[in-house]
C-alpha cells in the first residue's frame, strides 16, 4: 500500500534535502551546526574549532542529521537523523560516549534535565529513551539499547521537550497534536500516564519550547505550527492560553512580491534568556520575528521583526544559550540539486536587549562582532562564500521538502477513485 | 430515478436500511492520511448534530452531559442499538473508519428514532480513525466504557502496529477512560485474543475484572449476542476470546 502511495506522490524518490540546524551550549561555551551528515562544532571558551572523536565501532553519521541538542547542564551534545543513528557526545572531551541504532529515521531528540536520559523520536511516532550515563569502568563502549516509552500513532514527531521542572515530556506531531506525558520514575519502563493533550493547531506542529518563569515551575509551553500561529499553553491542564497570528505581520515584511502564495509556516522557535522573548523562524521571512510573552497575563504579542538586510537569509534553525543575550541562527541545506556546493550554511547572530524596554533594540551582529569571529564562521559555515541566488533556491527546496513531509496530501475525488480501482486486492481478481 | 433508488435501500416493513446496499471491504488502512473532518478538540465536537433531541441547537442552556460510552470500530452498530435501551440516560458513540458502514449506522439510528420516538436519542456514529483522533473527541477521564469488539486481527507481524489494541494506544485509552471505567475486548481469533489480553495485563493502568464482576455485568453478554460479528461466530459455532479490564490509578 505504501508503494502505491509513493507512485502517486508528486516527486517520488526525489533526493530529500535537509535543513541546517544550530545548537548553542547553555553557557555558550560552544556552538554546533549540523548540515547534511556533517556536524561542526566551535569551542568558544578555547576559541578553536573542535574535532569530534568517535571511537565507537559504529560509523559517523552517514546521512542527514535532523536534530542536535545540548543537555541542560551542557555536558552532553546529542545528534541524530536519517541514518537511524543517535550519537551522544561529551562536551568535555568531544568523545562519542554512546551510539544508539534505531529502526527508523530519527526526527527529534531531547535530553532529560538531570542529563541521565536521552529521548529521541522516530518518523513512525515512537519516542525512545536510552540511559546516557557514561560507562566509566567499561572502556569498550557497549551498544546502548533504547526502550520505547510512548508513541503517537504513526505520525512524524516534530519536536520533543522536557518541562523545566522535569515532570513532563512534551511531544508534537504532524497530526496537529501536542501530547504532555508524565515522566515516570524509571523512564525505561515506559511513560504510560498522559497528563493532557494540547489541541488547537490546525496544521502540523513544527516546534516547541518552554517559557521559564518562576511563577510557573512546570513552565508555559509555546508551540509554532504550519498554520502560521504561535500558541501558549498550560501544560498541566492542556488549556490554550493565547494564540498569536503572525501571518499579517510577516506579510508586511515580505518585500519582494515573488511569491504568489506566501507561506508563513513557522519552522523553528526558541525562547530567549530574558524569559519573555520568543524568537521565530518563518518560512517566508528573511530574518526573525520576536514575540513577547507576558507570563502573568498569559498573553503573546508580536514585538518586532528583525530583517537581515543585504543577504537572503531565511533561518532554518535558531539557538540561544541560557546565560547570554545572544540569538544564533543558521540557514542552510544539504543535497541541494543543480548547484556546485551540495551543502551550504550561513550563521548569524542577533544581540537581544536584556530587559524589554521600549527603546532597547535587537542588534544584528556583523560577522566580525560574533563571538569567535571569522574562525567560528569558517568552521560552522565551511569556507566557501555563496551567492544569494543559491540561498533563494535553497529556501524554495526546503519549503517544498517540508511541505511534502508534513502537510497531508490532498487528492481529488477522481484521483482517489482511480487509486481505489488500482488497489492490489482488486488487481489479483482480474 | 435517484429518489426511487434511495427509498428502496430501506426495508419496507421495518423501515431499517438494508445492509446489502452498504457492503464495504472488511479492512481499512488506519495508517493512511484521513480526508474526513475531525474536531480540532473535544470542545468543538457538535453534540447538537449527533443528539438533536437532547441538545437542541436553539436552546441556550448548555447540557453538561457528555459521551460516556464509545464503541470503537462499531461496524453495523448492533451493540450501540442494544446498549441504547439498556442505558437510556448515557450518551454513546460508535466510531467507524469505513464510510459506507458509517452511513449504514447513521441511517439505522435515524430509522430507529423515527419508528420509536423518544428512544434511541442517546446513540450516534461518527466516521473517524480512532487510532489517530481519540483525544480530539474525548476529554481526559470522560469515558466510562470503551468497546473493541471483533477488531481487524492484522495477522502479519509487519502489520501488528495497525492493531487497535497495542501497548502504546492503551496509554491513550487509559487517558480517556475515567478511573473505574471498563474496556471490553472480544475476538474470535485466538492469537489476537492473547495479544489483547497480554497488552492489557502488562499495562500498569489496567486490571482484570474478577469472574464474579464479569458475571454481574449485563454488558458482557451483549458482546457476543448483540454484535453482528458475534452472531456470525455463534452461527458458525466458533469460539470467542474476551479480555475485560478496569482502568485503575497508576501506582506511584
Amino acid at each position: 500500500m505504501g508503494d502505491a502511495q509513493m507512485e502517486e506522490g508528486d516527486n517520488p524518490r526525489e533526493i530529500e534535502v535537509s535543513p541546517a540546524f544550530i545548537a548553542v551550549h547553555p553557557a555558550q561555551r560552544s556552538v554546533a551546526v549540523a548540515v547534511g551528515s556533517d556536524l561542526r562544532v566551535y569551542d568558544l571558551t578555547g576559541d578553536c574549532p573542535v574535532s569530534l572523536v568517535d571511537d565507537s565501532a559504529k560509523p559517523f553519521h552517514s546521512d542527514s542529521i535532523r536534530a542536535i541538542r545540548y543537555g541542560a547542564s551542557g555536558k552532553l551534545l546529542v545528534s541524530a537523523g536519517d541514518d537511524k543513528l543517535v550519537k551522544i557526545w561529551s562536551t568535555d572531551s568531544w568523545l562519542c560516549i554512546g551510539s544508539v541504532c534505531c529502526e527508523k529515521r530519527v526526527s527529534s531528540v531531547a535530553v532529560s534535565n538531570d542529563g541521565l536520559f536521552v529521548c529521541f523520536a522516530d518518523k513512525f511516532g515512537v519516542v525512545w529513551v536510552v540511559s546516557s550515563k557514561e560507562n566509566v569502568e567499561n572502556q569498550a563502549l557497549p551498544d546502548k539499547k533504547a526502550a520505547p516509552i510512548l508513541a503517537h500513532y504513526c505520525s512524524i514527531i516534530t519536536s520533543l521537550e522536557f518541562s523545566p521542572d522535569g515532570r513532563f515530556i512534551v511531544s508534537a506531531d504532524r497530526d496537529y497534536k501536542i501530547r504532555v506525558t508524565v515522566v515516570p520514575k524509571n523512564p525505561l519502563d515506559g511513560a504510560h500516564e498522559i497528563q493532557t493533550f494540547c489541541l488547537g493547531h490546525s496544521e502540523y506542529v513544527s516546534c516547541l519550547d518552554f517559557i521559564h518563569s518562576p511563577d510557573y515551575p512546570h513552565g508555559l509551553l509555546v508551540s509554532g505550527s504550519g498554520d502560521s500561529t504561535v500558541r501558549l499553553w498550560d501544560v498541566t491542564s492542556g488549556s490554550l492560553l493565547d494564540t498569536c497570528e503572525i501571518g499579517a505581520k510577516a506579510e508586511l515584511s515580505v518585500t519582494d512580491g515573488l511569491e504568489e502564495e506566501p507561506c508563513h509556516a513557522i519552522t523553528d522557535l526558541c525562547t530567549c534568556s530574558n524569559g519573555t522573548s520568543i524568537a521565530l523562524a518563518v518560512q517566508s521571512l528573511k530574518g526573525i520575528m520576536l514575540l513577547n510573552c507576558n507570563p502573568s497575563a498569559k498573553t503573546l504579542s508580536i514585538a518586532k521583526v528583525v530583517l537581515i538586510e543585504g543577504e537572503t537569509l531565511i533561518p532554518t534553525s535558531l539557538g540561544t544559550s541560557l546565560s547570554e543575550g545572544l540569538l544564533w541562527m543558521v540557514t542552510g541545506i544539504s543535497k541541494l540539486q543543480g548547484f556546485n556546493h551540495s551543502s551550504l550554511a550561513r550563521v548569524r547572530a542577533v544581540s537581544l536587549p536584556e530587559d524589554n524596554g521600549q527603546d532597547a533594540e535587537p542588534v544584528l551582529l556583523r560577522d566580525d562582532e560574533i563571538p569567535g569571529g571569522q574562525k567560528l564562521l569558517e568552521r560552522l559555515q565551511g569556507s566557501v562564500s555563496i551567492g544569494n541566488d543559491v540561498f533563494l533556491a535553497a529556501a524554495e527546496a526546503l519549503k517544498t521538502a517540508m511541505r511534502s513531509l508534513l502537510i497531508k496530501k490532498q487528492y481529488s475525488a477522481e484521483k482517489r477513485e482511480f487509486r481505489k480501482r488500482t488497489r492490489n486486492d482488486r488487481k489479483l481478481k482480474n | 430515478m435517484i429518489e426511487k433508488e434511495t427509498t428502496s435501500t430501506f426495508n419496507k416493513s421495518t423501515g431499517l436500511p438494508r445492509k446489502r446496499f452498504y457492503r464495504a471491504r472488511a479492512h481499512s488502512n488506519p495508517l493512511s492520511d484521513s480526508h474526513f473532518p475531525v474536531p480540532l478538540s473535544p470542545s468543538q465536537f457538535d453534540y447538537s448534530l449527533h443528539y438533536p433531541q437532547l441538545f437542541p441547537a436553539s436552546s441556550d442552556d448548555d447540557n453538561p452531559k457528555r459521551i460516556q460510552f464509545a464503541d470503537i470500530g462499531c461496524g453495523f452498530g448492533g451493540l450501540l442499538v442494544a446498549l441504547s435501551t439498556l442505558f437510556p440516560d448515557k450518551l454513546m458513540i460508535g466510531m467507524e473508519i469505513r464510510d459506507k458502514v458509517t452511513e449504514y449506522v447513521k441511517e439505522r439510528i435515524s430509522a430507529l428514532r423515527t419508528t420509536n420516538p423518544s428512544q434511541y436519542q442517546n446513540i450516534s456514529v461518527v466516521r473517524t480513525n480512532s487510532m489517530k483522533y481519540i483525544p480530539n473527541y474525548f476529554e481526559k477521564g470522560q469515558l466510562m466504557k470503551m468497546f473493541f469488539l471483533f477488531p481487524d486481527p492484522h495477522f502479519k507481524e509487519k502489520n501488528h502496529r495497525r492493531r487497535v489494541i497495542s501497548p502504546h494506544l492503551l496509554d491513550e485509552y487509559a487517558y480517556t477512560l475515567a478511573v473505574g471505567g471498563i474496556i471490553y475486548t472480544i475476538t474470535d481469533v485466538e492469537e489476537l485474543g492473547e495479544w489483547m489480553k497480554g497488552c492489557l495485563e502488562n499495562h500498569p493502568m489496567f486490571e482484570a475484572l474478577t469472574e464474579e464482576e464479569l458475571e454481574n455485568d449485563p454488558v458482557v453478554k451483549l458482546l457476543t449476542s448483540a454484535t453482528e460479528e458475534g452472531q456470525k461466530v455463534a452461527r458458525n459455532g466458533g469460539q470467542t476470546f474476551q479480555a475485560i479490564y478496569r482502568r485503575i490509578a497508576p501506582s506511584l
